[in-house]
């Protein structure tokens, strides 16, 4: 069984962090997965730095672009991490646009993921028809698994497509926006949590985007196997360096 | 063997909708109805009323005899520098609008360039009485007062894109991330034949008016509908697809793409997307682009900003790989040349874009009798601030 899968029958409310990798510095990719295991958090989001990430808004675009610029690759993103199963335990998800791995090479990528212990992708831009037509099979030989995401705008029909292709989990969107925007759960968001909690869908739920806090965690989980922060927890690298990373799960749970 | 898009939007291997699930539902919807709204009759009325009474068509096709005469060969200028707004993109967005009103969207968001595309969204959402939101590169907005002065006097909202390196590509990021926002009231007006399938198609529908005219036009002048050649410069390729579109498939025409080598293909400032492009993702097409080994999106260069995109269209990119069209690249240097030449030799200033194309006839020799139809895309008001400080005006 993969990493995510039995997390995933943990009896718990999954606290899952994404950081971009090479950010704050290029060399802290390693030691702000190590904290954040240390400190109780159950999976990690990898983001692979792109320079148009377009389903992000301005605080993960801010931080890709500086990991860039200081000087992170995928090839160095592999070397970063190439012993990271020695001190770490928890599922890692890497999370990042496709053309980066298109010029990696999708089975070249796949293939080192599973060399390294990388447990799944986020590829927000590689739609569910092309990979199930073209690239399942692949990530499947290297034991990946492809956590796809839903909005409250997408179709029982397609949501229901979705969960068959899938085989982990299923990232749902909090509302209709790119991450970081700061909202507190309104009624409709709820409903929407509910209706799908009420699908009874074989792959559980992860709640992402516009989770910041305490309360926001809370209320992301009622209906759901966990919640996702990203910005959130880049805004507080920014400010308070990675020395607080203890400090920020703490106000989370 | 067709030219054309497939059913899913795939010219040979490019094309596609590669985009985020949070904008499915939206491209979902155009993608199941535009061809269905396109072919309703009261649209099409619509349609053709507006480019007739409101942007002045059709075009005049244009025998440019001392042109011709210097060049020693047939050359005619399909005038869409004549078109209100002063380039040919007013034609998908009339198209586009009229779209958006029976999508039942009451709110227009565009990125924009050199601001072309931004007056024309202004200019027809200011006619339909919708709210137009305009993003454009903070650099861009510098450099393009005129342009930006005019999108606010038609009464649309210019935002600044600061992300990144603050240019087109970014206007366009900044445009998509508002509608992933807006799931529902919004439509995008996509200003080439770019982004995610329907748009290349529906973009390249909406132009091919350009070649339409041209069918009829040149069989009153010439007694052929179809020409030797069509020239047009590229950046994301929307002039030139309208001046390929009923010509694509007709082996007879030579097509011949136009892009700006900057300061020469090898210098590092360049914007030829053939030449220096892979395959890969951009904006939710799979095309040629330029980008790092590693696969991130670089920044082109080329002194006409309407040039300046680091990918081509999907239909372009086929067209290149399948060898279907040549495509030749030409520096600043010699576009400004070739747009100053227009002006004295014609009568016409010419927009840089279009410049870029009318230089192909210093170095690509064509036969006396050939008949070679160039679009004409823009006027060059809109850059006589680069024409003054380029010639010391």
């Amino acid at each position: 069984m993969n990493r995510i899968q039995e997390k995933l029958q943990e009896d718990k409310k999954l606290l899952s962090i994404y950081f971009t990798a090479g950010y704050p510095k290029f060399n802290d990719t390693v030691s702000i997965i190590q904290d954040l295991e240390k400190n109780g958090v159950d999976m990690i989001e990898i983001g692979l730095p792109f320079s148009d990430p377009l389903a992000d808004g301005p605080t993960i675009q801010e931080s890709s672009t500086l990991a860039l610029r200081n000087g992170m690759t995928t090839e160095k993103l592999f070397q970063q991490l190439k012993d990271i199963r020695k001190t770490v335990n928890i599922p890692l998800i890497i999370m990042g646009y496709f053309n980066p791995m298109l010029q990696y090479g999708v089975e070249e990528f796949c293939k080192k993921c599973e060399e390294i212990g990388i447990d799944g992708l986020i590829i927000p831009d590689l739609p569910v028809d092309v990979y199930s037509e073209k690239y399942q099979a692949v990530f499947e030989k290297y034991n990946l698994i492809n956590v796809f995401l839903i909005t409250p705008q997408t179709s029982a029909e397609r949501i229901g497509f979705i969960d068959s292709v899938s085989n982990g989990f299923i990232y749902m969107v909090s509302s209709a926006s790119v991450t970081g925007t700061t909202s507190s759960f309104g009624n409709d968001t709820k409903d929407y949590f509910k209706r799908i909690s009420g699908m009874n869908l074989k792959n559980p739920q992860i709640v992402g985007f516009g989770i910041s806090d305490k309360q926001s965690f809370k209320e992301a989980t009622e209906y759901s196997n966990g919640a996702i922060i990203g910005s959130a927890f880049i805004k507080q690298l920014t400010k308070n360096g990675v020395e607080s990373i203890s400090e920020f799960v703490k106000t989370i749970r | 063997m067709t030219y054309q898009a497939d059913e899913k939007g795939y010219y040979g291997e490019f094309g596609g909708a590669y985009i985020p699930e949070m904008l499915y539902p939206n491209v979902e919807e155009l993608r199941q109805q535009y061809i269905q709204i396109m072919q309703e009759e009261s649209f099409q009325k619509e349609f053709k009323d507006l480019l007739k009474d409101y942007v002045g068509r059709p075009t005049p096709l244009y025998f440019a005899s001392r042109l011709s005469e210097k060049y020693n060969t047939k050359i005619y200028l399909k005038r869409e520098d004549l078109c209100h707004t002063g380039a040919h993109k007013v034609n998908n967005t009339i198209g586009q609008i009229l779209m958006a009103k029976r999508l039942g969207k009451n709110r227009i968001i565009a990125e924009t360039g050199a601001g072309q595309h931004g007056v024309a969204t202004a200019t027809v959402c200011a006619l339909m009485g919708i709210e137009c939101i305009v993003y454009m590169g903070e650099i861009d907005i510098d450099r393009q007062a005129p342009n930006v002065a005019r999108m606010k006097l038609l009464g649309a909202t210019v935002i600044p894109a600061k992300s990144g390196s603050r240019t087109l590509k970014d206007a366009t990021n900044e445009a998509i991330r508002d509608w992933i926002n807006h799931p529902v009231d919004t439509h995008y007006i996509i200003g080439s034949v770019v982004g995610p399938h329907p748009y290349p198609d529906m973009v390249a529908r909406f132009q091919s008016v350009i070649s339409e005219e041209i069918k009829s036009q040149l069989l009153e002048k010439e007694g052929r509908e179809a020409p030797d050649y069509v020239v047009a410069c590229v950046g994301g390729g929307s002039n030139a697809a309208g001046i390929y579109y009923h010509y694509l498939d007709n082996p007879e025409v030579g097509i011949i793409a136009v892009e700006a080598a900057g300061k020469g293909v090898l210098s590092g400032e360049s914007a030829a997307t053939s030449a220096l492009g892979k395959e890969g993702i951009i904006h939710g097409s799979k095309t040629l682009l330029m980008q790092t080994q590693d696969g991130q999106i670089t920044e082109p260069y080329s002194i006409s900003a309407g040039l300046d995109y680091p990918g081509i269209g999907p239909m372009h990119a086929n067209l290149y790989r399948t060898g279907r069209a040549e495509f030749i690249s030409i520096t600043d240097e010699d576009a400004m040349k070739a747009g100053q030449e227009l002006a004295r030799l014609e009568g016409i200033i010419p927009a840089i874009e279009t410049s870029h194309a009318l230089a192909i006839f210093e170095d690509r020799k064509f036969k006396k009798d050939d008949i070679v139809v160039l679009n004409l895309s823009g006027r060059g008001d809109k850059d006589l601030s680069t024409y003054i400080d380029y010639f010391n005006l």
